[in-house]
């Protein structure tokens, strides 16, 4: 059983008997349920306006807009579930996807035909006739029959693939995604391609000045399942696992050479508006290294993370501003040493009085640290000296070149983030496999045992808030320069949601978990900038489902993916049970 | 041979319950010692005072010759008590090897800026603490399965870890909290063995909490009976079957009077009934 569960394609914990109940249990009623839930989720996408605003970008210029494919995605995975769901035989089980993904669509139906009765605007904003366009594909009310049928063939194709035979499967589910996500960023890859005259021709042949043009969507899909097909043709990456360790070792070199390259070259190729965006989601990913000591290792949900950050960034701005506050106008250089151990200081200062508090209780109590300075900050009492909310300006670009090198602007920003994200990774993983890593690990497994075992709580617990602090102030230092001014409203609660969040997505204790996640919830909103309005609704629904599906994040550790999936799916004694490192390896 | 543990008076209350009341209790170095007494006796509470998980009322506890009342559980356990708990606590996600290092960690000096340096001292100290970790793995025959979670370990395995896991810190006094429970007579033998090895090869001096009569009366030098916190008998085992006060607090006055009309009764009976 546990294998099976293991090998589930898309991850979900269903045990295989819950998943096709028979005819006789619960016959067509989940199917049912599933098309409400869908259709729920569709007027929600659509009166919250998620589905007008994504409506100007295309997927695929003149053919499908986002708005469209956040309606017809929510079609297809009503039918995959539904499918799942139906009773058996994959007829009934595509007659199942149709029907659930059809009653979706009349939730929609009945928008349009309400919407074209009575004004609903005075309810929701977004029920109005151009939101009622999109929905019925440009027929207008006589057409307001249209969404049932699109649904119901998206949710039919969701079905179809949740029936293929996993040959199939997978080539279908990885090129819709290629689709999907080569589309979204379509205005990223067309940037650098139309800037170099080698490129250019291409770069109009694939993308239109929104999304793919129609021959772009045929291409990324070959090229994408071509080389699927070629990689399990030479079998890459099942060689890669049988390797020795020696061998695997010499592999690893030029694979991070390759790697830092890209990063390297990354906000170059994409712009000067990118490399800010990338400059930030490197800083977070840096605080989110910090934090996973904290968090991830020692188990203290740290939520004042903020306060840490605020003491580097304003420590950077008051020692090297050129403005009305700075007092020393040192070199960046030589502020972020101070920026660092300050944070660290304070981190003691602030870890001391809390280190007998649990679990919960700590996650509030360090709320309450984090929501003081964010007040102080920006307080009538401080601001001679912080410069209450207009906050402390000029800050100096740490390394100083003319206007027109490549290094001015936030590319430096970005490289140096890289390097201390780079080294505070180093640090991480040197510390997690020490002594002291293991004595974290302990602590978050039983406080009581582990210092009965000789580990000092109040010394250990200390140290990993501090480093946690260290590594906040160091983010918070970078990040003044990069805005080359630190305000009070910087410094807010976010701050710390945000490095939890990342951390919690990307799954806990995990190194490229941190950096999935900070693409994930920092870039990606970022990037986006029109959906900014739905950042923390979309962080909302990402969390949820997080939880719900994979708690153990996208890319989760070997601890953290144990901890949540084998040791409640295996009893002691089982038979059946695996060595924690074959399924590290597997 | 100096007695290694001396407590005196020790009374614990837990609000109007007296839970450990005024025990006087010795242990000599090197031996074998049980505390037996039926449920809620308080073996475990007096277990918890000495390695430091309860704070005494009244009364002091010496180990080698040095006050241990009132120092934190991590100091204590430097001095060199380690335990094992009556419910199994294992850190449950770790795996075998890594419970073993924890063991080790009270031992091992490497600082956290050692660690991030990876200086040649911190290498040296982490390949001979792995060695040490294999070393204890093969002595509870779990060579092997390092890698193993401790929680996917069998059960008996996972009594072993523990006990393995508080040999790792290199303890000169163990303290074991019923470590055959629900084990079968097979694996109590077993069991047996295995702590007699401790002692006998190891040196260290050992007091257990045990309900197994056939693992007491066979392992023991001298046994302690608690009954409501008080001590009610002390002895070698041979004299402690045949204590009246004993037998009563076992199986109530009347049974008691049964089983003393069967006075002739040949040693090891009691485990029949226990």
């Amino acid at each position: 059983m546990s294998q099976l569960q293991a090998e589930t394609p898309s991850g979900h914990r269903v045990a295989p008997e819950t998943a096709r109940p028979s005819v006789g249990d619960a016959g067509w009623r989940p199917v049912l349920k599933l098309g409400l839930l869908g259709g729920a989720i569709a007027l929600y996408l659509c009166l919250t306006g998620i589905v007008p605003i994504f409506n100007p970008r295309a997927l695929i210029a003149g053919l499908i807009s986002l708005g469209e494919v956040a309606l017809l995605t929510t079609g297809l995975g009503v039918g995959y579930l539904a499918a799942r769901r139906a009773p058996d035989g994959p007829r009934r089980a595509l007659l199942g996807a149709t029907i659930a993904g059809a009653v979706a669509g009349a939730f929609l139906t009945a928008l349009v035909l309400l919407g074209a009765a009575v004004d609903l605007r005075g309810i929701a904003l977004h029920a109005s006739p151009a939101t009622y366009e999109i929905l019925t594909f440009g027929f207008g009310i006589p057409g307001s029959w249209i969404p049932i049928v699109a649904l119901g063939l998206a949710a039919a194709l969701g079905g179809a693939i949740q029936v293929l035979p996993p040959r199939l499967q997978r080539p279908v589910t990885t090129g819709l995604m290629a689709l999907l996500v080569v589309g979204l960023f379509a205005g990223i890859i067309r940037t650098p391609m139309l800037a170099s005259p080698l490129t250019d021709q291409l770069g109009r042949l694939l993308f239109a000045s929104e999304g793919l043009t129609l021959v772009g969507a045929i291409v990324t899909v070959v090229v994408v399942l071509g080389g699927q097909w070629l990689n399990r043709r030479l079998a890459v990456r099942r060689r890669g696992r049988e390797l020795p360790q020696a061998q695997r070792r010499r592999l690893t070199l030029p694979v991070a050479l390759i790697g830092l390259l890209f990063v390297l070259w990354l906000p170059q190729g994409v712009g000067s508006f990118f490399a800010q965006v990338v400059a930030v989601v490197t800083l977070y990913v840096l605080m989110a290294f910090g934090l996973n000591i904290t968090l991830g290792l020692a188990g203290l949900l740290d939520l004042g993370f903020v306060a840490f950050f605020a003491v580097g960034a304003y420590t950077v701005g008051l020692l090297t501003s050129t403005g009305e506050y700075g007092i020393a106008q040192w070199p960046f250089w030589a502020a972020v040493p101070v920026a660092v151990v300050l944070a660290m200081l304070f981190g003691a200062f602030l870890g001391l009085p809390i280190l007998g508090i649990r679990g919960d209780y700590l996650a509030i109590a360090t709320l309450g640290f984090g929501e003081i300075i964010r007040i102080l900050a920006g307080s009538d009492l401080l601001k001679p000296w912080l410069g209450g909310p207009r906050g402390v300006t000029s800050i100096p670009k740490p390394i100083e070149v003319t206007p027109d090198s490549f290094l001015a602007g936030p590319l430096q920003i970005y490289y140096i983030a890289l390097a201390a994200a780079v080294v505070v990774a180093f640090v991480a993983i040197r510390l997690r496999d020490s002594r002291l890593g293991r004595a974290w690990i302990a602590i978050r497994e039983d406080e009581d045992v582990a210092e009965a075992m000789g580990v000092n709580l109040v010394q250990t617990k200390l140290l990993a808030y501090m480093l946690g602090a260290a590594f906040a102030g160091l983010g918070g230092a970078i990040f003044s320069t990069l805005l080359g001014a630190i305000i009070s409203s910087s410094v807010n609660l976010f701050v710390s949601i945000n490095v939890a969040a990342i951390i919690i997505v990307g799954g806990m204790g995990s190194i490229p978990g941190v950096v999935g996640g900070s693409i994930f919830l920092i870039g990606i909103p970022e990037l986006f900038r029109e959906f900014s309005e739905y950042r923390f609704l979309f962080y909302g629904v990402a969390l949820i489902a997080m939880m719900i599906y994979r708690p153990e994040g996208i890319w989760p550790s070997r601890i953290a993916r144990r901890e949540l999936h084998t040791t409640d799916a295996l009893e002691p004694g089982d038979p059946t049970a695996v060595p924690a490192t074959e399924m590290g390896k597997a | 041979m100096a007695p290694l543990l001396v407590a005196e008076h020790v009374t614990k209350r837990f609000g109007g319950l007296l839970a450990v009341n005024k025990l006087d209790f010795t242990l000599e170095q090197g031996s074998i010692c049980s505390v037996i007494g039926p449920n809620g006796a308080g073996k475990t509470t007096f277990f918890n005072c000495i390695a430091g998980f309860y704070r005494i009322d009244e009364g002091s506890i010496e180990f080698g010759g040095l006050p241990i009342q009132g120092l934190r559980r991590d100091e204590i356990s430097h001095l060199g008590i380690a335990r094992t708990y009556q419910n199994i606590r294992l850190f449950a996600n770790m795996t075998a090897m890594e419970n073993l290092l924890v063991g080790q960690h009270q031992n091992l000096r490497s600082t956290w800026i050692g660690a991030v340096l990876g200086t040649r001292s911190v290498r040296e100290e982490e390949r001979l603490a792995h060695e040490e970790a294999r070393r204890l793995l093969r002595f509870i025959g779990l060579q092997g399965r390092g890698d193993t979670l401790a929680s996917n370990l069998p059960y008996g395995d996972q009594r072993r870890l523990e006990v393995a896991r508080a040999l790792a810190a290199k303890p000169k006094l163990l303290l074991l909290d019923e470590p055959t429970a629900g084990m079968n007579p097979a694996e109590q033998g077993e069991m047996t063995a295995f702590v007699r090895k401790l002692r006998d090869d190891l040196g260290i001096t050992i007091l257990l909490i045990e309900h197994a009569m056939r693992v007491v009366m066979g392992i023991s030098e001298r046994i302690t009976v608690l009954d409501y916190g008080e001590k009610i008998a002390e002895g070698p085992p041979e004299e402690i079957q045949r204590n009246a006060r004993v037998i009563e607090a076992y199986l109530g006055r009347e049974q008691a009077a049964a089983v003393a009309r069967e006075a002739s009764n040949p040693p090891g009976s009691l485990s029949a009934e226990a």
